[in-house]
């Protein structure tokens, strides 16, 4: 008889997945995992995962997994085995010679939003104190850069401004150009909640025919990137209909009365015609959100990927300002944040204009308190953001990059454009747990450990500061990034003749994090020991006896006064032509993860196994396809060829592609035109053409579509 | 909700807020009341029976899982025909179901002294084996039906719906529609289902394989699938 | 699959279209319309229900394989279902049924043969449910050789004594409204009566619920009326008899529509409903044919619908076909079948008074119960105490079914003794009676020397019996009791929603035993005990909490039944 497993251990830690950060323990028998189950006590999750954390850390122990550092032996992607001195040595000796010949600035690097706050806190310093610059930047711009950006206009912070927790008692709430049943899967089971057990009304404002619509009390079916004309009609409403709330006007915000006054045109019809987006849908959600008693916003990508991403996370900013649905339980402006530690990412010091928790780089009372505890002087000019780097990096400004855990060749916007320039680089080094696209370019990659293999803290999308802890023993001489960080960091210090008083010796991630809360007033109150006794706790967290602020804005906006932000209407995206005469608009599927780097390592790839392309029922009648032909995807950068899905779920005259398969990379297609002021590029809009040709030869081309893991038409159930 | 009670749970007085179940009652001062549909993350159903307790002046025995405490109730957690409830539903259903996967009800058959050969020649409750996904199995030869994965499958928890129960009676059974493979069912693989089952019945293929004895490379092959079964078997 | 690309299912989008905007409540009336055009509920179908009504595919899918009226695959053109319960069963419908499977069920003769719970026709035992591709079904008593031939339903056998629920029965002509004449008690009601008024009639005259639970009907009218008067309320008939030996209300349904209307009619008035639902078992087609056309009569003539006889006072009714579940008799599962759901009992409290029909308060009767009401209200609470007694008021009917000479359903004065109704009321008993099972399946049985007992509510509790629904059934000494029992047992395990393990588990192992009764093993009689009564001690609801009643009052009175330890008895 079989007998049942019993473990050898069971870890608790926070899923590596989305920005949910969800607690799960994982039980483990002779080095792997083996079921992963969720505390049902515990914030955020509640007992709930989803797939991805549940059955999707099997990455972990995947044979592919780098074990030994590699040096790049010939022509790009031919590597040979190394020993940890040589390769140390050997970046080490690399870097300082760029910095010695053409000065910091000529490096630039990746933060990670996969590494835990230590790794990225220890990595901007490294960065900053010794190579000396700026150039610190990581996906976040990739994704939100257009909600922070705006989020920081008009508040003076970007940060999701209410709890997970909140969600299952909301009263009213929209949820805009987010599918969050599959990017945040654990938020949309409260989000659903909310509306089937608790009478929540639900608006959901998007081109796709997304599962929540299925849960939604009115749904605005825009045409893709007029997000803008709603929003402002729907504001447009509020004030003629007089439902603003004049005494939070009066008291928390500021620029009223010139934003009314700019308001003038966007009239309900005006938006129809722009958006086609009936004007009577549009009074009704505007009526609904301004007389709820509580109302929130959540918005995903589809808001902030945009070349107008910032305007889009103003016009939301200035719906919640005008009713006062901000600053109390239950309300608020919350952009989901896409990856594990993406906030954390940003709050550790990932970003080129900032220190920790967004002290400005640019400030010379918050320089000099980094200067005093790092001891060494730093630059006060904001670096280079992602977007910039690549193009820098074509111009030989860049001529180094240093790569933690991102997979650029993959993210970035017109890929053939960043590969170029990735090969113009004089050296490139990645730190990554598998080889991915952006490493097999590289010069020299160093295993790191994953998420199972190291201690240390993510911080979700609602600002909960978690631990994460180590189950697994390290993969062959993998390495966690930390400590990889701070032996280059100690080389180059000595090469570079820099002798920072509070150097890189560090014995824990528990010791990089103290000295992050020393240098940080809003974590000073979150310790490991706190983090232990309490699961997590949300940051600003000033003091010990602080309890932490699930939902902030309470008293006052961090810039003071919200400020309302004028808007014109307008856009720079790439539209559709007669040449290429279809909208692509690209985003994830729930079983795949972002480049493919973990799900493609993963049984997760077994359930959806390649990329689909989601096209409406009448354009598939055009061009004369079925669900299961393969069609080519065309834009003025490059092409993809991959099979139909067809469905209702896109509008007509719009395709989506996932972006998950390097079989047929959807950046590609994507154009890397970018928001002025966020500079996050337009990956939502690209004018691509389409057509039917023949079956590839790809494994699994073979097999009907119907029989490949769970795909399926999306919008089949209802739910 | 200011209100209390107070109530006498096997000689003891406890006073709690209004509203408390007897389950909870009996909980918090310290009496084991055995439970298996129950689940703090679920809708109670007051299903398994195998938590009801003796209320004085009650005909019948009260599930405490969903039973509110009254004021003056004189509660009985292990009388005699607790017992002899509790022992031969036990044994009623350990002559249905596969339990070698399910330590907590052995247990709690040990505790009862519940006889697994009480009902010789009984008909057991038989499934194949569902091996439908790369993530779990379903062996619902070990299944008790305490319904958690169908609730969790929807209104408490994932709203997806991939799971109903079919049949009736004894015969009843957790099921997709149509007995569809889970890959062609609505199914998202989310595994709350896997996290409330309450035996063998849900578990994660890596977990099954290694009781299987499995190798790593064989735990990989065997959870790949790129075809779902119904085709295989046509070719 | 969307909607309109079922090209291969023509008729479906017509059905659909006609539910287009309903929810799920629609979904047994949208089940039977579809099987009534497809034959059966095939995939697609369900895929189409699914998006028309927005309800999970597996839901459907776990409603249609709850009721056994639905079919998920194909069947004959005809389907035969034969009853081969307790009647049926010793008017010889096990080998009528093995008959019928060896002639009928072959490859050139496309017809179902299925066995049946009681069907409650068991006064023409053995009965027989027709369903025909295209055709109304038809339930009828089963000659072998007109089953092919186009049966009609034979009439109700109703003697009335004095004849006030049964008044007019005996020919068998339909009532139309020409023949019942006014709703006078409604009218009574609506012109000189408040709503309190209403119930406190009903409340004076100590009416209780004739569906088997005994309830005083005057004090469930009583809470659904005192909820805040901001609060929907329902009034639900519950026509689902199920019981086995029992058939009142089929008589009831098919004979006195009118007076059942009215019934439901007032007690809306008196609660505050505005609408209300009857739902008729699936195997009573007469019954429900007939009170379809009552109620469309009705609401030409102004006795439902809006402004009833001019005054504000709305009615609207919605007529519900049960598609096969015992257990939806249960008031709280009866709401889940209206609901569009799995016909699973509910807890307990909330009572339905208060969160019954979509979570509103409701008043759910039984068909004779609310029959009773018209002359309640017409003549005064008095009137109706001049039959029975102190706490068994007015007339009730009992279904007499089994070795009697005459089955049939009668009014009696409670108070008349069990003798008096077998004896004179029936003709007698053909040969030696042996026992009598009161109350139904989930009854007690009587022993000869038992039957002097007065048929009161508290005559009957007073030696451990139950009116229950009034069946009655009667056993010579021809009868093996063990047989007897063994029918008892397979009939709950075929009905057993499954929800609760007492009676899931017990019913499944009762029946296993039972079955085993003539070679029984040592300690069989003890396991029967112990299952008997974990259900009755510990099930959900009245169906798993009575399903052992029968059995253990059969082990206790004919003790050599199923001995402890048999002579020559087995070793497990």
């Amino acid at each position: 008889m079989v007998s049942t497993l019993v473990p050898d251990r069971v870890v608790r830690t926070t899923c590596p997945y989305c920005g949910v950060g969800c607690q799960m323990d994982l039980h483990v028998r002779d080095n792997l995992i083996y079921r992963v189950t969720a505390p049902f006590e515990a914030a955020p999750n509640f007992g709930n995962l989803c797939v991805k954390g549940r059955f999707g850390t099997d990455f972990a122990t995947h044979p592919r997994r780098l074990k030994r550092p590699l040096i790049r032996s010939g022509a790009r992607g031919e590597f040979r085995e190394a020993s940890w001195e040589e390769a140390l040595t050997l970046v080490s000796e690399r870097l300082a010679d760029i910095v010695r010949r053409h000065g910091g600035d000529s490096i630039a690097s990746y933060a990670c939003a996969k590494a835990t706050n230590e790794d990225n806190y220890i990595f901007q310093k490294w960065v900053r104190a010794v190579i000396k610059t700026n150039n610190v930047d990581h996906c976040a711009r990739l994704c939100h850069a257009g909600s922070v950006t705006g989020l920081q206009l008009a508040l003076g912070s970007s940060a999701m401004s209410n709890s997970i927790r909140e969600m299952e008692y909301l009263d009213t709430f929209i949820v805009t150009g987010s599918n969050t049943t599959e990017t945040h899967p654990v938020i949309s089971l409260f989000l659903k909640r909310a509306v089937r057990q608790n009478g929540a009304r639900l608006i959901v404002i998007d081109p796709r025919q997304v599962e929540l619509t299925d849960f939604a009390t009115l749904w605005l079916r825009q045409k893709p990137g007029t997000d803008v004309a709603v929003f402002q009609a729907m504001a447009h409403v509020i004030v003629a209909e007089g439902l603003t709330d004049p005494d939070f006007i009066a008291r928390r915000t500021e620029g009223f009365e010139s934003y009314v006054e700019s308001l003038g045109a966007f009239t309900p019809e005006w938006a129809e015609a722009v958006s086609g987006v009936p004007a009577e849908h549009i009074r009704q959600a505007a009526r609904l959100y301004a007389t709820a008693g509580r109302a929130a916003i959540y918005w995903g990508m589809g808001i902030s990927q945009s070349t107008h991403g910032t305007d889009n996370a103003l016009s939301l900013a200035n719906l919640a300002l005008m009713t006062g649905h901000i600053g109390k339980p239950g309300t608020g402006l919350n952009p989901l944040r896409g990856q594990n530690n993406v906030q954390g990412c940003s709050d550790s010091g990932g970003l080129p204009n900032v220190y920790t928790a967004y002290q400005r780089v640019d400030d010379p009372a918050v320089r000099a308190v980094f200067e005093r505890r790092w001891g060494t002087p730093l630059s006060p000019d904001p670096g280079l953001t992602v977007t910039e780097m690549v193009d820098a990096a074509l111009t030989g400004k860049i001529r180094a990059m240093v790569v933690m855990g991102e997979n650029p060749l993959m993210s970035e916007p017109n890929l053939a454009h960043a590969q170029h320039a990735l090969d113009a680089l004089e050296f490139m080094v990645c730190i990554d747990i598998f080889m991915n696209e952006t490493g097999a370019r590289a010069d020299v990659i160093l295993p790191s450990a994953s998420f199972a293999e190291k201690e240390g803290t993510f911080t979700n999308s609602d600002r909960r500061v978690q631990r994460v802890r180590q189950a697994l023993p390290s993969v062959g001489e993998s390495r966690p990034d930390w400590q990889i960080v701070g032996d280059l960091a100690k080389r180059m210090t000595a090469l570079l003749g820099i002798d920072p008083d509070a150097g890189f010796d560090y014995a824990s991630p528990q010791d990089i994090w103290e000295e992050m809360r020393a240098v940080t007033p809003d974590f000073f109150g979150i310790t490991y020991e706190r983090l232990e006794r309490e699961g997590g706790v949300h940051w600003p967290c000033p003091s010990l006896d602080h309890p932490g602020t699930p939902y902030l804005f309470e008293d006052s906006f961090p810039r003071g006064k919200g400020r309302f932000w004028a808007l014109d209407y307008g856009t720079e995206s790439e539209q559709p032509d007669v040449e290429y005469p279809y909208h692509l608009t690209t985003g994830r599927v729930l079983f795949q993860w972002h480049g493919g780097t973990l799900t493609r390592h993963s049984n997760l790839d077994q359930a959806f196994p390649e990329p689909i392309l989601e096209m409406h029922p009448d354009d598939a009648r055009a061009l004369g396809v079925v669900s299961g032909d393969w069609a080519e995807t065309a834009s003025r950068r490059g092409s993809v060829v991959c099979r139909v899905m067809v469905t209702g779920r896109s509008p007509q005259g719009t395709v989506f592609l996932p972006f998950h398969f390097v079989e047929a990379a959807a950046n590609l297609l994507t154009l890397d035109k970018i928001d002025r002021r966020a500079k996050i590029p337009d990956f939502k809009m690209a004018a691509v053409r389409l057509r039917k040709v023949e079956a590839p030869q790809r494994e699994g081309a073979d097999i009907p579509l119907s029989e490949r893991g769970a795909i399926k038409e999306p919008t089949r159930y209802i739910h | 909700m200011n209100e209390t009670v107070t109530l006498i749970i096997d000689g003891e007085q406890v006073t709690v807020p209004e509203g408390t179940t007897l389950l909870e009652a009996a909980r918090a001062c310290g009496r084991d009341v055995p439970v298996i549909c129950y689940h703090e993350a679920t809708t109670s159903e007051g299903l398994c029976r195998i938590c009801v307790v003796d209320v004085q002046g009650s005909r019948r025995l009260q599930p405490a899982c969903v039973t509110p405490c009254q004021a003056g109730a004189q509660v009985e957690t292990r009388s005699e025909r607790v017992e002899r409830t509790r022992r031969t539903l036990l044994e009623m259903l350990g002559a249905a179901v596969d339990l070698t996967h399910a330590p907590d009800l052995q247990a709690m058959s040990a505790d009862y002294h519940a006889d697994p050969e009480r009902f010789p020649g009984a008909e057991r409750r038989e499934h194949p084996l569902h091996d439908d996904n790369p993530f779990y199995i379903r062996d619902y030869s070990q299944c008790v039906l305490c319904w958690r994965c169908v609730q969790v499958c929807g209104e408490d928890a994932q709203y997806t719906f991939a799971l109903t129960l079919t049949g009736r009676g004894y015969d009843t059974a957790v099921s997709t529609a149509f007995d569809i493979s889970m890959t062609e069912s609505p199914c998202v693989f989310c595994g709350q289902c896997v996290g409330v089952c309450p035996t063998g019945a849900l578990k994660p293929k890596i977990e099954y394989g290694l009781e299987q004895g499995w190798t790593p490379d064989m735990l990989r092959q065997n959870t790949r699938r790129r075809r779902s079964p119904k085709a295989a078997e046509e070719g | 699959m969307s909607v309109n690309e079922s090209n291969n299912l023509p008729e479906l989008g017509g059905i659909l279209g006609r539910y287009a905007g309903r929810t799920r409540e629609a979904l047994l009336p949208l089940l039977w319309d579809i099987q009534a055009s497809q034959g059966y509920i095939s995939p697609e179908a369900v895929h189409a229900v699914s998006k028309t009504l927005r309800v999970p595919e597996a839901d459907i899918y776990g409603v249609i394989g709850f009721y056994t009226l639905f079919h998920e695959q194909p069947t004959g053109e005809t389907l035969l279902r034969i009853c081969t319960d307790q009647a049926c069963g010793l008017a010889g419908a096990d080998s009528l049924l093995a008959d019928l499977r060896d002639r009928l069920s072959s490859a050139e003769n496309p017809c179902t043969v299925e066995h049946s719970a009681c069907l409650g026709l068991c006064e023409h035992a053995p009965a027989v449910l027709i369903s025909r591709r295209g055709k109304e079904d038809v339930l009828a008593a089963a000659g072998i050789d007109d089953l092919l031939g186009d049966p009609h339903p034979r009439r109700a056998v109703a003697v009335g004594y004095p004849a006030v629920l049964v008044a007019g029965v005996e020919d068998g002509e339909e009532e139309t409204l020409a023949r019942y004449g006014d709703y006078a008690g409604l009218r009574c009601a609506l012109e000189t009566m408040t709503p309190q008024n209403v119930v406190g009639e009903v409340k004076a005259s100590g009416l209780i619920g004739r569906g088997g639970a005994a309830f005083p009907t005057g004090a469930k009218w009583e809470g659904v009326w005192a909820n805040p008067p901001d609060l929907p309320r329902y009034v639900v008939g519950n026509a689902d008899e199920s019981e086995p030996g029992t058939f009142k209300d089929r008589v009831l349904l098919e004979d006195r529509p009118h007076l059942l209307l009215e019934g439901m009619a007032l007690c809306a008035y008196a609660v505050g409903a505005r609408q209300g639902y009857l739902y008729v078992r699936g195997e009573y087609p007469e019954a429900l044919r007939r009170v379809q056309a009552a109620a469309q009569e009705a609401l030409d003539a102004g006795f439902l619908g809006d402004d009833i006889l001019g005054s504000s006072f709305s009615f609207h009714l919605e007529i519900r076909r049960g598609a096969g579940a015992y257990i939806c008799g249960e008031e709280t599962a009866l709401f889940e079948a209206i609901e569009g759901k799995r016909g699973f009992p509910r807890i307990k409290p909330p009572f339905p008074t208060t969160r019954g029909l979509f979570g509103a308060p409701t008043v759910i009767n039984n068909v004779e119960t609310l029959c009773a009401v018209p002359g309640i209200i017409r003549h005064g609470a008095g009137w109706f105490r001049q039959w029975g007694t102190e706490r068994s008021t007015g007339t009730k009917l009992v279904s007499v079914s089994g070795h009697v000479e005459r089955p049939g359903v009668y009014e009696i004065v409670p108070g008349v003794t069990l003798r008096t109704v077998l004896q004179d009321y029936c003709g007698g008993v053909r040969g030696g009676l042996k026992a009598v099972l009161m109350g139904g399946a989930s009854g007690t049985f009587l022993t000869p020397e038992e039957i002097d007992v007065r048929l009161t509510f508290e005559d009957l509790r007073a030696i451990g019996a139950t009116f229950g629904s009034g069946a009655i059934i009667a056993y010579n000494d021809s009868v093996d009791l063990r047989v007897v029992l063994q029918r008892l047992g397979r009939f709950f395990q075929h009905e057993s929603c499954g929800k609760c393990f007492p009676c899931q588990l017990g019913t499944q192992r009762q029946m296993e035993i039972l079955a085993r009764a003539h070679t029984p093993l040592s300690g069989d009689r003890r396991r029967l005990t112990d299952i008997g009564l974990t259900m009755t001690e510990a099930s959900l609801c009245g169906l798993g909490q009575t399903a052992a009643s029968a059995v253990l009052s059969a082990l206790e009175k004919w003790s050599d039944l199923i001995p402890d330890m048999p002579k020559g008895g087995r070793q497990p």
